[in-house]
């Protein structure tokens, strides 16, 4: 990079995000949209993460401290108008599922002093336990803190005997001191790309899906391939009029639900959310 | 300019007095064979102080290493870090550390450079203390580490699988600064003290006229060593000075790079190097009261030095918070909602304790430095300087601690995280590991450079001289023409 073309395209460096034009014709690029209105908060999602990914419960002490471990979390939010309505105050509660939001220019990614995180060509962003340090930069620049540390040592503690017996073959598990995150399920993930090769072709829609999404039982995760322009994913983002590569959106009428969460951080985002509608009449 | 004034009796005689100093950095008894006797002296037997400060610090350091012995083999959950807080106390501490190192070179190399000699006694320990400093520093960092035994990895070194550092993240810009910075100020120290070991060899005997035969490396005092000597040192010191000036502008750029509200700030790296001088410079007063007591060294720390230090000190805390308050004023003009309400929560929230300890103990207390008598009396001062560095530490504290607190993602914002005994003990550790390792550099190695005293001596026994003739000169009435350029 010469000093004349950092000067020359200084406006292009300070508004193009990371990997921008990079991988457009990579075959996959994995997305995921939200549904707030159809989720219920019943945590099948976290439940079947923590089953898929060999995630260690904690216990209560640790959880109070907040060194939870689980990748997908719910959060309980309370709409205040929504709550004073009713007569029924739990009517107010408010779900968000919360996980790696598996950003296009993530803040995480150029902090780590290793390269322990990086950016996959499709689309994710990957974390090698083998080679982190455990600096916790990269959770300490995440804006939707959803890297989790290992501030323990799970393996010895989590799964007594006979338990280990439970845990998933495909997904390592995780020794004290490394960072980990939601890796939209990246061993089914190759599995399928690898098996789909093989066979000469690309993933077909909903071949392969993420632990949460296959768990929820109202269809609120959406999950699939957003370079497939067919899928439902790209379907959905297009029908919410989001733009992947914008950080701000623009609706062509009200009404439109889907948005992306802290995306005017420059985080490009590749879950879309869609807002949760209540008619407090009712 | 080169035409000059026309010469004036009454304009030569003002000029004489400016010149002539209130009172002599050091007292008319020094001689040369006395500054020899009383610097060999530190490295024989000490107040027996030196021995409970020596002890204390060794006690300190143990329970340091026996926290880090329990979170190295229990992970990194026993110091109560959680997801929102993961830095704590380490980084905040590991920030301190760096900081206290930068007035030693700037005793060392700047004031050097710009020949300023009162610096002369007192720069040896201060650049031991960047030395022991850095050292302390660099322990925060792999104790702050999830896999300390994996360090390496963010060193760029060579091997068969051609991986490298990330060179994007300001933690590797820091590995290298420090590591370039620790070398260098290990190797300016040992420079500079190359004349005074060999003086030592000269008077030691035993094991200790080995180590400092084989640490003199041969000087003579020859000419030509001298010659080569000056020029290295000097080379050596200009080196330095950028580097001061890089090292916590890169260690700012841990914050200022990243996104969270109350970092992601422009004026940090000038911010983080005036907050560096300023506590180095507290830290330097600390030692030399503690020096000047324990080793007696009365007759070279005198109260002229400590009020040109002191001066410095204070004009120094004055242009740190002249930048502290404009990081407030533009975060509170700012257009960051966020930035805002996290600069709110500081001053208001969980931790205001600490944001207002800050302001009391490093922006209110340099003004006692105004008072006559907190200058002279050195108990008082002891304790005024400690308070200025309690204020820094606090700094530190509150620009990690309440960040991770209330950042962008409300669902994490927790209240009042407080750091495990684990963190604490670590804490102290280090003060007992640095006080250790100083304490022991100051009985091995001569702490007053003798050379470079007796240089200082000769220099102002010249100008005396050059005074008292010209003195004589004058009132005789026999005043030559003076050169233009003198006026």
């Amino acid at each position: 990079m010469s000093l004349s073309n950092l000067i020359q395209n200084w406006n292009s460096f300070r508004t193009r995000r990371p990997y921008e034009g990079q991988y457009d014709e990579a075959p996959y690029k994995w997305a995921m949209v939200i549904d707030l209105d159809s989720c219920i908060g019943c945590n099948a999602c976290t439940v079947a993460c923590y089953a898929e990914n060999n995630l260690p419960v904690v216990g209560k002490e640790r959880f109070g401290k907040g060194q939870a471990m689980h990748w997908i979390r719910i959060e309980r939010y309370w709409g205040a108008d929504e709550a004073k309505a009713t007569e029924f105050p739990e009517r107010g509660a408010e779900y968000l599922p919360m996980l790696c939001q598996q950003c296009e220019a993530a803040p995480c990614e150029p902090v780590c002093p290793v390269g322990a995180t990086h950016h996959s060509p499709d689309g994710l962003n990957t974390q090698v336990y083998n080679r982190c340090v455990g600096s916790r930069y990269c959770s300490a620049n995440c804006p939707y803190k959803v890297r989790y540390f290992n501030w323990w040592n799970y393996p010895d503690q989590a799964w007594p005997n006979p338990l280990e017996l439970q845990l998933n073959p495909d997904v390592t598990v995780r020794s004290k001191g490394v960072m980990e995150k939601c890796t939209f399920c990246v061993q089914r993930l190759r599995a399928g790309m690898d098996k789909a090769k093989t066979e000469g072709r690309i993933l077909a829609d909903g071949e392969v899906l993420t632990a949460c999404a296959q768990a929820c039982p109202t269809s609120a995760i959406t999950f699939g391939n957003w370079a497939d322009k067919k899928s439902k994913v790209a379907r959905m983002w297009k029908n919410q009029q989001v733009n992947l590569a914008k950080n701000s959106q623009e609706k062509s009428e009200e009404g439109i639900r889907g948005y992306r969460i802290l995306e005017d951080l420059n985080t490009y985002p590749s879950i879309v959310y869609l807002e949760r509608l209540r008619n407090l009449e009712a | 300019m080169s035409h000059s004034v026309p010469s004036h009796p009454q304009m030569d005689v003002q000029v004489e007095r400016k010149f002539v100093p209130k009172q002599k950095d050091l007292g008319a008894d020094v001689t040369w064979a006395k500054i020899n006797k009383d610097v060999l002296k530190s490295l024989e037997k000490p107040r027996p102080v030196f021995w409970v400060i020596f002890f204390s610090a060794l006690a300190l350091f143990s329970f340091g290493v026996y926290c880090e012995v329990y979170q190295y083999q229990n992970g990194m959950g026993v110091s109560d870090l959680n997801n929102p807080q993961v830095w704590g106390l380490y980084i905040a501490t590991f920030i301190f550390w760096i900081g206290m190192g930068h007035s030693g070179t700037l005793l060392s190399a700047l004031l050097h450079i710009i020949h300023a000699d009162w610096r002369k006694p007192i720069y040896r320990y201060s650049e031991a203390m960047t030395t022991f400093t850095l050292l302390t520093a660099a322990l925060f960092v792999l104790v702050h580490m999830g896999r300390l035994w994996q360090f390496y990895y963010v060193v760029a070194y060579p091997n068969e699988r051609w991986t490298w550092p990330n060179f994007t993240s300001p933690l590797v810009w820091d590995a290298t600064a420090i590591g370039t910075y620790l070398t260098s100020s290990l190797l300016f120290l040992y420079m500079g003290m190359i004349p005074d070991l060999a003086i030592c060899r000269d008077n030691a005997r035993g094991a200790r006229r080995a180590l400092y035969r084989f640490l003199s490396m041969g000087w003579q005092g020859t000419d030509r060593q001298w010659a080569n000597f000056k020029v290295a040192y000097m080379t050596m010191a200009c080196f330095l000075m950028p580097l001061a000036v890089s090292v916590h502008s890169i260690v700012s750029t841990d914050f200022a790079v990243s996104q969270n509200p109350g970092w992601h700030v422009t004026s940090f790296p000038p911010y983080f190097v005036l907050g560096a001088l300023y506590s180095g410079c507290s830290g330097i007063i600390t030692l030399f009261i503690v020096l000047r007591y324990v080793f007696r060294f009365e007759a070279y720390m005198t109260q002229p030095i400590l009020n040109k230090l002191i001066k410095m000190t204070f004009a120094i805390a004055m242009v740190w918070t002249y930048l502290d308050l404009i990081e407030y004023a533009t975060t509170w003009y700012g257009s960051d909602e966020v930035a805002k309400a996290d600069l709110v929560y500081r001053a208001t929230g969980d931790y205001a304790l600490q944001f207002w300890g800050m302001i009391f103990c490093a922006m209110v207390m340099p003004f006692t430095l105004l008072i006559r008598f907190v200058r002279t009396n050195y108990t008082t001062l002891l304790i005024i300087s400690l308070i200025l560095n309690v204020g820094m530490w606090l700094e530190r504290f509150q620009i990690i601690t309440p960040t991770f607190a209330k950042s962008h993602y409300p669902w994490l914002w927790t209240a009042g995280w407080w750091p495990s005994w684990v963190q604490w003990g670590i804490v102290a550790g280090s003060f007992g590991w640095f006080t250790m390792l100083f304490m022991l550099y100051c009985k091995i190695f001569p702490s007053v450079s003798m050379y470079e005293v007796k240089e200082m001596v000769h220099e102002q026994n010249m100008e005396e001289k050059a005074h008292a003739t010209q003195a004589e000169v004058h009132e005789a009435g026999l005043l030559p023409e003076m050169e233009g350029g003198q006026a």
